[in-house]
């Protein structure tokens, strides 16, 4: 007791007043440095590289969704000209098939899309189809994912049930070597 | 003047600010956490465009970015208008990007080399021609986890 007392009149702190201008400047300089990460991105996985040429099998024409774009960034889906708007419908239609239409895929295990581009394709344009396709699976394996565990399609769940709907509706979307008619520079 | 301050002085201490450091300690470490130095100045123009199925990177140092995209005024008199490759802060072409996936990897465990991802920051306006180069070159030195960079979109498309 007599002891704290002493100590009260010596009045030794260390004053802890600037501490908060210092913690101030340093806030400062992190404020400034700052950019908010906004790393987001659609993630792809490439195909290995290998120096052969790939073989080329012989699909059944039902069960391939071809969309080309050309250099003027138009569309061509299973050789008709298309919008970018109705690409995603289109896909989920022929993927699932749900009328059995013998022009669409015989199910989801069979259904390939494939993707070429021109080497004049705007990165626009590509990454707008390239989400839309991706879209399009996204959803597909969201309502799966709905009806049997009742809850949307995410990395969070476990990976027995990831798998087991990526294994019902397996991702295929090949993109070609692009073609070479409208490059510019 | 003396007796007021002193009835005052009695009645209720002053607010203290004792606490005040560790708030704005909170602050500063929420900021910390949050920050990524900027590494490279960017030498091209790059708008990445929008999309809807997007996926976040989460961890940094497992990402390298390669940037593409017509270099920015200031140096368009130095490397022209046409599109062009940034790796880091240089200008390169699709010939480097092997060392620099190389000069990455060296940097990181052995066991966290499979997950790296590698970033591609495209502009928008650029033709598929220079990023299916640069997608081919991936290929080749077997990056093949990669992230085309896009902002959230939040109209629907026509």
């Amino acid at each position: 007791m007599a002891k704290t007392k002493t100590r009260d009149r010596m009045n030794n702190e260390i004053n802890a007043g600037s501490m908060a201008d210092i913690a101030f400047l340093l806030l400062i300089f992190f404020l400034v440095t700052t950019t908010i990460a906004e790393d987001k991105g659609i993630l792809v996985k490439l195909p290995p590289w290998s120096d052969e040429e790939p073989d080329i099998t012989k699909l059944k024409e039902r069960n391939v969704f071809s969309v080309l774009v050309n250099a003027q960034n138009q569309l061509l889906v299973r050789d008709e000209p298309a919008r970018i708007g109705e690409l995603r419908e289109r896909a989920k239609e022929f993927i699932v098939n749900p009328n059995r239409r013998p022009d669409l895929a015989e199910g989801p295990k069979n259904a390939i899309i494939s993707l070429k581009n021109d080497r004049g394709t705007n990165y626009d344009t590509y990454l707008a189809v390239y989400n839309e396709l991706k879209g399009a699976y996204d959803e597909l394996w969201d309502e799966l994912s709905m009806q049997r565990y009742g809850e949307p399609y995410s990395e969070e769940m476990p990976f027995a049930q990831r798998k087991a709907i990526r294994d019902e509706i397996p991702m295929v979307l090949s993109e070609a070597e692009p073609t070479n008619f409208g490059e510019e520079n | 003047m003396s007796k007021f301050s002193k009835k005052r002085g009695k009645a209720s201490p002053a607010i203290s600010t004792a606490s005040l450091p560790d708030i704005i300690f909170m602050l500063l470490f929420f900021f910390m956490m949050v920050t990524v130095l900027r590494d490279s100045d960017l030498k091209l123009q790059v708008n990445t465009p929008e999309a809807t199925q997007l996926t976040k990177l989460d961890e940094k140092s497992l990402v390298n970015y390669i940037y593409v995209g017509r270099p920015t005024q200031q140096y368009q008199a130095v490397y022209g208008t046409s599109p062009r490759i940034q790796l880091g802060d240089k200008i390169s072409t699709v010939d480097d990007i092997p060392l620099f996936l190389e000069q990455h990897k060296v940097k990181l465990p052995e066991a966290k080399r499979s997950r790296i991802t590698s970033s591609l920051r495209v502009d928008g306006e650029v033709t598929m021609g220079i990023v299916q180069d640069v997608k081919t070159k991936l290929r080749k030195s077997n990056q093949l986890k990669i992230n085309y960079s896009a902002g959230q979109r939040a109209k629907a498309l026509e």
